[in-house]
């Protein structure tokens, strides 16, 4: 079965290094196309002027704060169930990637409240479970740092992700749940007249940003999961052939 | 448009520049991370190498 045949770390080491430059070019092409669009072409808002801009990066890192978690969840769950090592693999390879993303969603959330909020911080229902999703990631990746051995270490990590998705839709239904200082959804959102309450100027960018995330995650990850392969995979011949001297 | 009022941003250019390079900073962060990760495994694989052959 060809699924199986790139579940194999050897089969996918090779694949992913294919793989690596195609993406990383992807990225870039989008990232520029992106920041252009952002910068450049998007009017400021009527309200929020042209701090609206943070938006760009801030929207799309906190998407992939959680796009991330349920991607190591997921894994995790995967690995768990069936055994499959790549996929304890993708988990221990997305924590790191996910947690800069949620790091990258606070900070700027702090720089866009400053100005139009008048705070850095306040202890509202959203910032307070984006925070909490940070710690999550800090959690998996310093438990599975403690234990030595690579299956007990997978199998901690799989559990501990998996009791942390309930802060998923906590984050996501917070602005809805409780009353928040942080703006409810704007890209989902439909006005009177039954349009995108969301102007398509502001749209486009946005949606590029995200995909271009999307695309710079993939990249990272696939770079994270082949020095994850060679490392767990180190007592077998094949590795031992690859870094022969 | 000239470059001045594009960098001051109508006055939020602080807080918009910090959002955009804290995004540099990420994505540079990351690529290197991961690269650095790929060099010890590497090096580290190698010196078992060199030690199995010295047995």
């Amino acid at each position: 079965m060809l699924f199986h045949k790139y579940a194999s770390p050897k089969v996918f080491y090779a694949l992913a290094g294919q793989l690596t430059p195609w993406f990383a070019v992807a990225t870039l092409i989008l990232l520029g196309y992106g920041l252009y669009q952002g910068l450049f072409v998007a009017p400021p808002d009527y309200q929020q002027g042209e701090s609206v801009r943070i938006m760009f990066i801030h929207v799309p890192a906190a998407w992939m704060s959680m796009f991330v978690y349920m991607v190591m969840a997921s894994a995790g769950a995967i690995g768990l169930i069936w055994n499959m090592r790549l996929a304890d693999m993708a988990a221990t390879a997305s924590a790191p990637i996910g947690a800069s993303f949620t790091l990258l969603a606070l900070v700027t959330g702090s720089l866009w409240g400053k100005p139009m909020w008048g705070t850095w911080w306040a202890w509202d229902a959203r910032l307070t479970s984006e925070l909490l999703l940070f710690f999550l990631y800090l959690g998996f990746m310093a438990l599975q740092a403690a234990i030595d051995d690579p299956r007990r270490a997978a199998r901690a990590g799989a559990l501990l992700a998996l009791v942390g998705v309930v802060n998923i839709p906590v984050i996501h239904f917070s602005v809805q749940w409780w009353n928040t200082l942080h703006q409810p959804a704007s890209v989902s959102a439909i006005n009177k007249i039954g349009t995108p309450a969301i102007h398509p100027s502001l749209l486009i960018p946005l949606l590029i940003m995200a995909v271009a995330f999307t695309l710079f995650f993939v990249t990272v990850l696939l770079m994270r999961l082949r020095a994850e392969i060679l490392h767990r995979e180190r007592h077998t011949g094949w590795v031992a052939e690859l870094v022969k001297p | 448009m000239n470059w001045s009022e594009f960098f001051n941003m109508g006055g939020y250019g602080l807080y918009v520049w910090g959002s955009y390079g804290m995004a540099a900073l990420v994505l540079v962060f990351n690529v290197l991370a991961a690269r650095r990760r790929e060099k010890n495994v590497r090096r580290e694989l190698e010196e078992t190498t060199r030690l199995n052959q010295a047995d």
